[in-house]
C-alpha cells in the first residue's frame, strides 16, 4: 500500500475508449495489497479489460468473499455495483444478484482459499447451474489474508515459507470446472496480461460461468525457493496450450493463422471468441481429451494455461431457472408485491 | 535494444526538462524545494551560482524553462518558475556573507571587458574571486547595459538592477564609466591578458520606406527611444503612437508610451498572431493594458503634411497559412493611419565600427564577428566575445551562459592551456528513500492550477514611470505554486538484477509510463508500449535484460509525474528515487595549475 493516493491526470495523447473514457476512469481505490502482489497485476488486467470493452461500470456488479483476492473489487471500477460476502459465500450472492438483475454483468472475484476450501460447494454449484458470472479464482496456493497457511491448491510436496512440507493433494479447479460439467475453463498467469486481458474478455461476455484459474503469487508468504506457484517458479513451469481472443460484434476476422489451427466460438450478440491452438497435443473439443492433456501436462510439472474449454451453447442459469428480463428494481410496488390475495391464489393453484 | 547508459550525466540531466531548457542550466526543482521549505537566502545562492542575477531573472528572464516544464504536459500551464525566482530574491536576507571571497593577492592576470551589461559582468563574477584584474570599459554613465538603458523600470526597478550589479561590482571590479571605446587597436596595446567584448547588439533596425527622413523628428528608433526614456532625456510623447513591430521591444515601446502620456498606442503587425515574436505574457500585459494590436498591415509609407509627419500607410495584407507557414502572400489594399510618433521595433544587429578589421578578428559576411561557438573565441586568440556581442541579439540568460563559458575559456588561455580542455558535467544520485513509503520530498500531487500573478491596478500604474507593475507572489500563492513543481530531479533509478516481473510498478503508475516487453531493436520494441509515444525530446529509457524472462524495462519519460508509486509498489526496490545533482564546472573549479605540474614544476 501506499500513501499517497493515485494522482490524476491527463496528457496529450491519452487513449480514451469508444465511450471517451481513459483507463484511469476505470479503477477504484488505492490497493491496501502487499506490493508485488499478483492480485494487484489481476486488477489492473481487469481494468484493462473493462476499458477495451469500454462497459459502462454501472453495467457491472463486482461480487467477492474473504481474502486479500476478495479485497480486490475495491480497486477497480467504483463506478460499479457491488458486494462484498462472507467467506465462500460469493457464489450465492452472485445467484441472488443475477436473478434481480440478469442486466448487469457479473464478476466474481474470489481466492483458492475462498472456493476451495471454505466455498468448495458454492464454486460447484454455480459452475453445474452454469451462473452467468465471470468466476476469477486468484489462486496463490495459500491463505494469505491469514498470514500463509497452506490452501488446497498448494501442491503436494512444495513447501511454505519456513520450510514445512505440504503433504496434501492439490485441488485443481480447471479440471473440477470441467468435471462438474462447466461451459468455459481457463488458467492464466497474473505475470501474463498479454494473454489475461484476451481472456478477461472473452469471459465476461460468455453467457454462463466463465471460470477463471489466474495464478496469482503471494509475495509476502509464497514466493520463495519450495513454492511451486511463485514468479520464478510459475515461469518456468508455463505451458500455453492455447491463445484466445475477444473480437466484438461486426469485427471483421482477419485471418492469420493455418486453418485447423483455430477455433471460432460464436456468442450470441455476434462476437466471437477465437481460440488459437499453441500446443499440437491439445483439443479443447473434447472434455475428455482436455483432461487427459491436463494430467499429463501436471504430471511433467507443467502449469497449462489458455482457454481450456468452452461451450457456448449450454443453457445457461437465465435459461434454466427463467429469471425475470426485467430488472426486479424497475417493477413497481404493487408489481412485486401483489398482496395477499394474489398469494392465495398462486397457493391455491399449487394444491 | 541497447540498455540506456545512465552513467551519461546527460541521461538524467534530460529528465529534469527546466534545468536542460535552461540555458545556464539553474537547479531549478532544487530551488523551489527551498523556498517550499521557507529557505528563500539558500534558494537564492542555488540560483545565483548558475544565472549570476536571480532578482533580476526572477521578473524578465525570457524563462525558456516553462514552455520545456513537463507540469505542461500533464496541466494546463507549466510551472511559474520565474515568478518563484523572484521570491527567493524577494525574501532572501542579507547575502553579503556569502558571496565568494576576493583574494588580496592578485593573480597578476589583467582582463579588458567592453561593456557593462549582464554578459561582461558575469565574467567578472566568475574571475575577481580567483585573483584577476577586471577592467569593464562602459560607454553609458550606469552600468547595466539593456538591462538598464532598454528593459523599463515597471519591470524592472532600478533597486534590483543596482544591487545584483554591485554584488559584482564591489568584488573589485575596476568601472570605467562615460569611457567608450573607440579603438579595438588601442585596447590591445594596452597589454591586457584578455580581451571580452560584451558590448551587445547596439543598433536597432532602419525602415527605409517613404518619409523617412521628412518625418524624423517624430520617427523613433526603439532601442535608442527607450533608452532616453531610461535616462531621462525624454519625457513625453504624442497623444496617438504607432509601434512598428510585434517582438519584446515593441511591448516595452507601448507600455512605456502609455506612461509618457500617449492616449491611443497601436501596436502595427504585418503577420497574424501566430507569428508574432513576442512572449505571450509580454503580449497579454500590453493588451490589458489597454494596447491594440493590429495584424496584418505592413508598412507601405509617413506620411508628412507641412513638414511634419500625420500618420502612415499600410498595406493591407492577407496570407495562405499551411501548418503554421505562409504559403502565400496578397495585397489586398491600402489604409492611412493617423498618427504623432512612431516607434521602430523590428530588430537590432550588432555593430562594431570601433575594431579595425586588420588586427586579425574575423569578421563573416554579415558582418558578424566569427568565434568558436563552445569557447568564445575569436580568430584571435586573446579576444572573446559573448552576449549579444557574439552571435546577435538574445536574451540576459545566454548572456550569462556566455560569460561563464567566455570565462573559463580566458582563464585557461591565460595561464597557457588549451580553451578546449574543459571540464565535462557531473551527476551524482542519491536516495530519497526515508522508510517504506516515506520520501524526503513531497511525492503527493498537487492538482491545483498555476497561481496568477496579481499586478498594481490599472489607474495607479501610470501614475509614475517606475511603479513596478507585477506585485510578485503573496505567501499562499508561493506555498500552492511550489507544490505543483514534479520535482523531476528525484530520478526513478533502475536496478534490473532485482526485478521479478511482478509488473507491481506498471500497474499502479498513474501515466502509463512503464513497459516491461521482449527486447528487440529500438523501432519495434517502440510499438509494444503501454502508452504511445508523445514526446521524442524524451528518450525512452531501456534496461538490461531482466533475470526470469529475459524482457526488458522500458520508461517513456514524457509524463512521469515522479510521484514515486513505482518505487513505492516494487515489492525488491528495482525502482528506487534518486535526486539528482548536475555538477557544472565553472572558471574557478577549473585547476590551471595542471598544467605547470605536468612539466614536473
Ligand atoms: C527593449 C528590450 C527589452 C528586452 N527585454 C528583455 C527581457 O525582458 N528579458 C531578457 O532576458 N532579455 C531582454 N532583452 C534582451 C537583453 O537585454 C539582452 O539580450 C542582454 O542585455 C544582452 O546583454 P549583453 O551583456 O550582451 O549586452 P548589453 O546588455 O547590450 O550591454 C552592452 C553594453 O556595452 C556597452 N557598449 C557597447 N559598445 C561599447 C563600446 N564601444 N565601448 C564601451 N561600451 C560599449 C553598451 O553601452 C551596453 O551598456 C531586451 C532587449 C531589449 C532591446
Ligand atoms: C467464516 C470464516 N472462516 C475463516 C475466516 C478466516 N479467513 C480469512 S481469509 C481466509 C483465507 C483466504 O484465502 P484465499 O481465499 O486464498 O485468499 P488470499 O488471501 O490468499 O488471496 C480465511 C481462512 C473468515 N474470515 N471467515
Ligand atoms: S499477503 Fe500475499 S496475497 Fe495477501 S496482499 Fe500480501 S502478497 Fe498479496
Ligand atoms: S515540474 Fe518542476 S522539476 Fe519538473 S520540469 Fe517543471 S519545474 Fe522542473
Ligand atoms: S514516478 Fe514511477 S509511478 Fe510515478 S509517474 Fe513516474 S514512472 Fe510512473
Ligand atoms: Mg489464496
Amino acid at each position: 500500500m501506499s500513501f499517497i493516493t493515485k494522482p490524476k491526470v491527463s496528457w496529450s495523447g491519452q487513449k480514451k475508449n469508444a465511450l471517451g473514457m481513459t483507463l484511469n476512469d476505470y479503477e477504484g481505490g488505492l490497493s491496501t495489497l502487499c506490493a508485488g502482489c499478483g492480485h494487484d497485476s489481476i486488477t489492473a488486467a481487469l481494468v484493462q479489460a473493462f476499458w477495451e470493452l469500454a462497459l459502462k461500470p454501472e453495467q457491472v456488479i463486482k461480487l467477492s468473499g474473504i481474502g486479500c483476492s476478495s479485497k480486490t473489487p475495491a480497486y477497480f471500477l467504483s463506478g460499479a455495483h457491488g458486494f462484498n460476502s462472507v467467506h465462500g459465500r460469493m457464489p450465492s450472492v452472485a445467484t441472488g444478484a443475477q436473478a434481480a438483475r440478469r442486466d448487469l454483468i457479473a464478476v466474481g472475484i474470489s481466492g483458492d482459499g475462498d472456493s476451495l476450501s471454505i466455498g468448495f460447494g458454492q464454486f460447484a454449484h454455480a459452475i453445474r447451474r452454469n451462473l452467468n458470472v465471470l468466476y476469477i479464482i486468484e489462486n496463490n496456493g495459500v491463505y494469505g489474508l491469514t498470514k500463509g497457511q497452506f490452501s488446497a491448491s498448494a501442491d503436494p510436496g512444495s513447501s511454505n515459507k519456513k520450510g514445512a512440507k505440504n503433504l496434501n493433494q492439490a485441488i485443481n479447479p480447471v479440471a473440477i470446472a470441467i468435471t462438474l460439467g462447466g461451459s468455459f475453463a481457463a488458467r492464466s498467469f497474473s505475470g501474463d496480461k498479454q494473454q489475461l486481458v484476451p481472456l478477461l474478455k472473452a469471459g465476461l461476455m460468455h453467457p454462463g460461468c466463465a471460470v477463471i484459474d489466474v495464478i496469482s503469487p503471494c509475495v509476502t508468504f509464497n514466493d520463495h525457493v519450495g513454492s511451486t506457484k511463485s514468479y520464478a517458479w510459475t515461469r518456468d513451469h508455463l505451458h500455453a496450450s492455447s491463445a484466445a481472443d475477444f473480437v466484438p460484434p461486426a469485427t471483421e476476422i482477419i485471418v492469420d493463422y493455418a486453418a485447423g489451427e483455430t477455433t471460432n466460438v460464436e456468442l450470441h450478440d455476434g462476437s466471437t471468441i477465437r481460440l488459437k491452438k499453441l500446443d499440437p497435443e491439445f483439443d479443447p473439443s473434447s472434455r475428455s481429451r482436455t483432461l487427459e492433456y491436463l494430467e499429463a501436462r501436471r504430471a511433467d510439472n507443467e502449469i497449462v494455461t489458455g482457454l481450456l474449454y468452452i461451450d457456448a451453447e449450454m443453457p445457461s442459469f437465465h435459461d434454466i431457472a427463467g429469471t425475470a428480463q426485467q430488472p426486479l428494481t424497475t417493477f413497481d410496488f404493487d408489481q412485486l408485491n401483489p398482496g395477499a390475495e394474489a398469494l392465495q391464489q398462486l397457493q391455491k393453484n399449487m394444491r | 535494444m541497447k540498455p540506456t547508459d545512465t552513467s551519461n550525466p546527460d541521461h538524467f540531466h534530460q529528465v529534469v526538462d527546466c534545468q536542460w531548457g535552461c540555458p545556464a542550466h539553474t537547479d531549478v526543482p532544487e530551488y523551489i524545494r527551498l523556498i517550499a521549505q521557507g529557505r528563500f537566502t539558500d534558494a537564492y545562492m542555488v540560483n545565483r551560482e548558475s544565472n549570476v542575477f536571480p532578482g533580476i531573472l526572477g521578473r524578465v528572464c525570457d524563462r525558456p524553462c516553462e514552455p520545456a516544464c513537463r507540469r505542461g504536459r500533464v496541466d494546463d500551464k507549466p510551472v511559474a518558475i520565474c515568478r518563484l525566482k523572484r521570491v527567493a530574491a524577494d525574501h532572501k536576507d542579507d547575502i553579503s556573507g556569502l558571496l565568494p571571497t576576493i583574494p588580496k593577492h592578485k593573480n597578476g592576470k589583467r582582463i579588458a571587458l567592453i561593456g557593462a551589461g549582464c554578459a561582461s559582468l558575469t565574467v567578472c563574477n566568475d574571475l575577481l574571486p580567483l585573483g584577476y584584474t577586471c577592467t569593464i570599459f562602459e560607454a553609458l554613465n550606469k552600468p547595466g547595459g539593456l538591462m538598464r538603458s532598454n528593459i523599463p523600470s515597471f519591470r524592472l526597478p532600478a533597486q534590483v538592477l543596482d544591487e545584483e550589479i554591485n554584488h559584482i561590482v564591489d568584488m573589485g571590479v575596476d568601472l570605467r564609466l562615460q569611457t567608450a571605446v573607440k579603438s579595438m587597436r588601442a585596447l590591445l596595446e594596452e597589454g591586457y591578458d584578455a580581451v571580452f567584448v560584451g558590448s551587445g547588439a547596439p543598433k536597432g533596425k532602419e525602415l527605409a520606406i517613404p518619409g523617412r527622413q521628412e518625418g524624423d523628428a517624430n520617427i523613433h528608433i526603439g532601442i535608442d527611444w527607450l533608452e532616453s526614456v531610461a535616462f531621462k532625456h525624454v519625457e513625453k510623447i504624442g497623444q496617438r503612437v504607432l509601434i512598428i513591430g510585434v517582438g519584446n521591444t515593441a511591448m516595452d515601446c507601448c507600455r512605456t508610451s502609455l506612461r509618457l502620456g500617449a492616449e491611443n498606442v497601436k501596436v502595427m503587425a504585418r503577420k497574424p498572431r501566430e507569428f508574432f515574436k513576442a512572449s505571450d505574457w509580454e503580449l497579454e500585459d500590453a493588451e490589458e493594458e489597454q494596447v491594440e494590436i493590429v495584424i496584418n498591415h505592413a508598412p507601405k509609407a509617413f506620411v508628412i503634411a507641412n513638414g511634419k509627419l500625420t500618420g502612415m500607410i499600410f498595406e493591407l495584407m492577407e496570407y495562405d497559412i499551411d501548418q503554421g507557414r505562409i504559403t502565400a502572400t496578397r495585397v489586398t489594399g491600402e489604409t492611412f493611419i493617423a498618427a504623432d510618433d512612431v516607434i521602430l521595433a523590428i530588430g537590432q544587429e550588432t555593430a562594431f565600427p570601433w575594431i579595425e578589421r586588420d588586427l586579425g578578428i574575423e569578421f563573416n559576411q554579415w558582418d558578424e564577428p566569427v568565434c568558436a561557438a563552445d569557447t568564445y573565441q575569436s580568430t584571435h586568440a586573446g579576444v572573446f566575445f559573448g552576449g549579444d556581442a557574439a552571435f546577435g541579439p538574445k536574451n540576459i540568460i545566454w548572456a550569462v551562459e556566455h560569460g561563464h563559458q567566455a570565462a573559463i575559456s580566458i582563464h585557461n588561455y591565460v595561464h597557457g592551456l588549451s580553451v578546449t580542455d574543459r571540464l565535462p558535467p557531473t551527476m551524482n544520485l542519491s536516495s530519497r528513500k526515508m522508510g517504506i513509503h516515506e520520501w524526503s520530498y513531497s511525492n503527493d500531487f498537487e492538482p491545483a492550477a498555476r497561481r496568477k500573478m496579481e499586478h498594481v491596478s490599472l489607474v495607479e500604474r501610470f501614475r509614475k514611470l517606475d511603479t513596478e507593475v507585477e506585485l510578485g507572489f503573496n505567501a499562499e500563492q508561493t506555498a500552492c505554486e511550489v507544490e505543483r513543481c514534479l520535482n523531476c530531479d528525484i530520478q526513478t533509478v533502475f536496478t534490473d538484477q532485482l526485478c521479478i516481473e511482478c509488473d507491481a510498478c506498471i500497474d499502479i503508475c498513474p501515466t502509463q509510463c512503464l513497459t516491461i516487453t521482449e527486447d528487440g531493436d529500438a523501432v519495434d520494441v517502440t510499438t509494444r508500449l503501454t502508452a504511445t509515444v508523445e514526446n521524442p525530446d524524451q528518450p525512452l529509457f531501456a534496461s538490461g535484460q531482466l533475470t526470469q524472462t529475459g524482457r526488458i524495462m522500458i520508461k517513456d519519460e514524457n509524463v512521469c509525474l515522479h510521484c514515486g508509486l513505482c518505487a513505492e509498489r516494487c515489492p525488491t526496490a528495482a525502482w528506487d528515487m534518486q535526486k539528482s545533482t548536475l555538477g557544472i564546472a565553472y572558471a574557478g573549479d577549473h585547476d590551471v595549475l595542471r598544467g605547470m605540474r605536468k612539466c614536473g614544476s
